[in-house]
């Protein structure tokens, strides 16, 4: 497919009209499915909202309003997309209360939601509840030529029975940040058997896209930007041509490419982290640092275009920014092409 | 409601300096009202040209073009003046002339000074504007003073500069109708006065880009920034009351204003230049539907003609900012007001629709209007009755001590339409007994 110029699509029409008044204009976050690239048209596009972390209302409803923004996001999208991938941390503190109101939020999206587990989901209860609400947190599921994979990566070794903690001190703890008392999150034995044997009727050739909470590889020990066993789910994807692999937990732009595997980060609702100290991929462009003033500045939802070939353009719908897109062509050829625009203020 | 006494009157009990203060902003020669009634009109509402010009020459005795304007530093002056037109004292009288002439008008009946009256806070005191024809435009006009000192202007900001702004409202159907640059050029060119004039001022002879910067001119001498807060912030504890001085601790703090209307000495003006969702227009306009009209609209005719047309005169004109970036992010969205001022420019927002200070302040203390776009920093902020009333005696003591007899002018008209309706107010939300969003949630699925 090729760019027609007399039949602008709306993408290359903000960029001609950009370019003419010589002002800031981009794109909304409505991209229409086939809109023409350098890449050729996606196949489809699914639309993501992550990490929510919802408090009780009382205690804190801007979240919930975030999130309602985000669902009003999706809801707007014309045509609307395949799906919706929620990220996980649906909840702060994994209280029914907190994943029903987060249920309820969701349960608005027009489009089909399919939903992965975060941490604070699940140390209060184990998972009772938010199974009871979303079914089993690892499952596998084929969209147009295209196979998907959600995992529960944020599996940790009990240091809790030992010490004595109550349900809420297990929470509040894998909660924390630098604490020195949780374990570093897995996939596990159990999940990484399931996974190789889920990709072992797939040629190599297969598009394959995973969705994991945190980033399958090992950023940052201090706050789970980890997974332990990261290297031996690797291994498993290492046979395919290609393989994307999204994750949550990080909320902030983030890319990265480990030989045939991309990595894409979620936006987050509830608030933006600042970037680990020691450093980040070398794909990634970092975002600037969030307004101070704003609570919104650096958070945001978006879009997901699969191509073919099952890697993807990965939408940034920041709420207070202009969007931006990661696109295929960028880690395809290791950040020499379709490089993202830079942001003009530092990083954090 | 429970209401101040008076601007800037000292509490019960408080020292004779705030008093003696007091009196001196009170202006005791004049009662509230006098002014307006002795006022000459002309058409849609404006004062009279020749009268406005005699007080303008009351506030601004003599220009300076020399020097830049007291208590700004010559610097950051210096960045807000276009290299293209430097401030000459030519430039600044044509300028003065073309502010004042209805010929510029498509029916001679609009000049710059119908909407940016020098009696009326160099506004016009209206919800809207109205302009050629009697007709309503979908913006309130904001005020000319200080905006010398603004990074783009027109609400939306979709002007860079004074100079290519001034030209805009000549233009437009509904403002002064002019069918284009030309026409009225053509409408002045034949005056002898001006011909010589604009050789003066620019060595060539009449043209439309000329006429923008000379307006942009003699507007960067409307600089009224000596307020009794100026005076208090450089240290004259007794130039504000103290409820004033509890409205800016609020302003600080429990308030949350300073946020993005940020003031200090060397920001005098109050705002961040940035553009925000508050939800004024919430409260009447399905966004999404306005945007996809808009973008829509600007694809068939992106320029700047049809962006100015369609930002005055349709509904459209509540999505803000995003007609200019076309950015989800910017719906709704307005530039934060100056805030120098602000007494006497009612009524208040991008459309008028708050007619006092009190009924801004029940807009903000209920944590604005809910919508998608609202801006993240927008809270529920709990204020009592006492503090909306020393938030508003501070917003008071921002107005220039030229302008003190329309500012007292305004404080009392303004209070007492306040004590008579509070259309904005809910105490529900502001306190967070009732949560905005839970509405939201409940409403039934679309």
């Amino acid at each position: 497919m090729h760019a027609q110029p007399d039949s602008l699509d709306r993408r290359s029409f903000f960029r001609r009209s950009a370019a003419a008044v010589g002002a800031a204009a981009f794109a909304p976050i409505s991209v229409g499915v086939g809109a023409p690239d350098a890449q050729g048209a996606p196949a489809f596009r699914f639309a993501y909202i992550s990490d929510s972390h919802l408090y009780s209302k009382s205690l804190n409803d801007r979240f919930a309003r975030a999130l309602m923004r985000a669902v009003d996001d999706v809801n707007n999208l014309d045509p609307q997309p395949d799906f919706v991938f929620y990220g996980g941390d649906l909840a702060q503190l994994g209280q029914a209360h907190e994943l029903e109101l987060g249920a309820q939020i969701l349960s608005r999206l027009r489009a089909p939601l399919r939903i992965m587990v975060g941490e604070h989901d699940w140390y209060l209860d184990m998972g009772a509840r938010w199974r009871q609400l979303f079914g089993e947190p690892t499952y596998s599921f084929d969209h147009k030529g295209v196979h998907f994979v959600v995992l529960m990566s944020v599996v940790e070794a009990d240091f809790w029975t030992k010490r004595g903690m109550t349900p809420m001190e297990r929470m509040v703890t894998v909660a924390g940040l630098d604490n020195g008392v949780q374990s570093p999150f897995t996939v596990g034995p159990e999940q990484r058997a399931w996974l190789h044997k889920d990709l072992e009727k797939l040629p190599n050739s297969a598009p394959l896209i995973i969705f994991s909470h945190s980033p399958l590889y090992k950023l940052y020990k201090n706050w789970n930007f980890w997974t332990d066993d990261a290297d031996e789910v690797q291994a498993i994807l290492k046979r395919f041509d290609r393989v994307v692999v999204i994750h949550g937990h990080t909320h902030q732009i983030l890319t990265n490419r480990i030989g045939n595997i991309h990595f894409h980060g979620l936006l987050a609702t509830a608030w933006p982290w600042p970037y680990p100290p020691q450093g980040v991929p070398a794909l990634t462009i970092q975002m600037s640092r969030p307004d101070p003033f704003n609570p919104l500045d650096g958070c945001g939802d978006g879009e997901i275009l699969v191509h073919a070939d099952g890697l993807v353009d990965k939408v940034y719908n920041l709420w207070n920014r202009s969007p931006i897109t990661v696109a295929k062509g960028y880690t395809a050829s290791w950040g020499k092409e379709c490089v993202p625009p830079k942001p003009n203020r530092p990083s954090f | 409601m429970r209401g101040v006494k008076a601007l800037g009157a000292p509490r019960q009990g408080a020292a004779l300096g705030a008093a003696v203060c007091a009196v001196a902003l009170l202006h005791p020669l004049v009662a509230p009202g006098a002014q307006a009634a002795a006022v000459p009109k002309a058409p849609h509402g404006a004062a009279a040209m020749d009268f406005q010009l005699q007080e303008l020459a009351k506030l601004l005795p003599r220009v300076d073009v020399a020097h830049p304007p007291a208590r700004l530093d010559p610097v950051i002056w210096q960045a807000y003046v276009p290299k293209d037109n430097e401030l000459t004292a030519a430039r600044v009288a044509l300028g003065r002339k073309l502010y004042f002439d209805t010929r510029l008008s498509a029916d001679g009946t609009v000049a710059c000074a119908t909407c940016h009256d020098v009696t009326r806070g160099f506004t016009d005191q209206l919800k809207v504007s109205e302009g050629i024809k009697n007709q309503l435009g979908q913006r309130n006009a904001p005020t000319v003073l200080n905006t010398a000192l603004l990074e783009t202007v027109f609400l939306d900001g979709r002007s860079p500069t004074l100079d290519h702004q001034a030209r805009q409202p000549i233009i437009n159907p509904i403002e002064m109708g002019m069918p284009d640059g030309e026409a009225a050029v053509k409408a002045i060119a034949g005056d002898p006065e001006y011909q010589k004039a604009f050789q003066e001022a620019y060595g060539r002879p009449v043209n439309f880009e000329d006429i923008g910067r000379a307006i942009g001119a003699f507007e960067r001498t409307l600089i009224f920034l000596d307020s009794p807060f100026r005076r208090f912030l450089e240290g004259d504890q007794s130039a504000i009351s103290a409820d004033a001085k509890a409205g800016w601790d609020l302003f600080n703090g429990k308030a949350r204003c300073v946020t993005c209307h940020p003031m200090n000495l060397s920001n005098p003006l109050g705002t961040d230049n940035r553009f925000h969702n508050i939800g004024v227009s919430a409260r009447h306009q399905d966004f999404e539907a306005l945007a996809a009209k808009a973008l829509k609209l600007l694809k068939d005719d992106p320029s700047e003609k049809k962006l100015d047309e369609l930002a005055l005169s349709t509904p459209m004109s509540e999505l803000g900012r995003f007609m200019v970036t076309k950015n989800r992010a910017d719906i709704g969205a307005f530039r934060t007001s100056i805030l120098l001022n602000v007494g006497i420019t009612p009524p208040y927002m991008h459309d008028g629709s708050l007619p006092t200070l009190w009924d801004v302040m029940d807009h903000y203390n209920k944590g604005g209007e809910p919508n998608p776009f609202l801006d993240g920093g927008m809270e529920p902020l709990a204020l009592s009755e006492r503090e909306i009333d020393q938030v508003v005696a501070f917003l008071f003591s921002l107005t220039d001590r030229r302008l003190a007899l329309e500012n007292q002018r305004q404080f009392v008209a303004q209070r007492a339409a306040a004590a008579k309706e509070r259309k904005f107010r809910d105490q529900e939300l502001a306190t967070r007994r009732k949560l905005a969003f839970e509405d939201r949630i409940k409403a039934p699925k679309k």
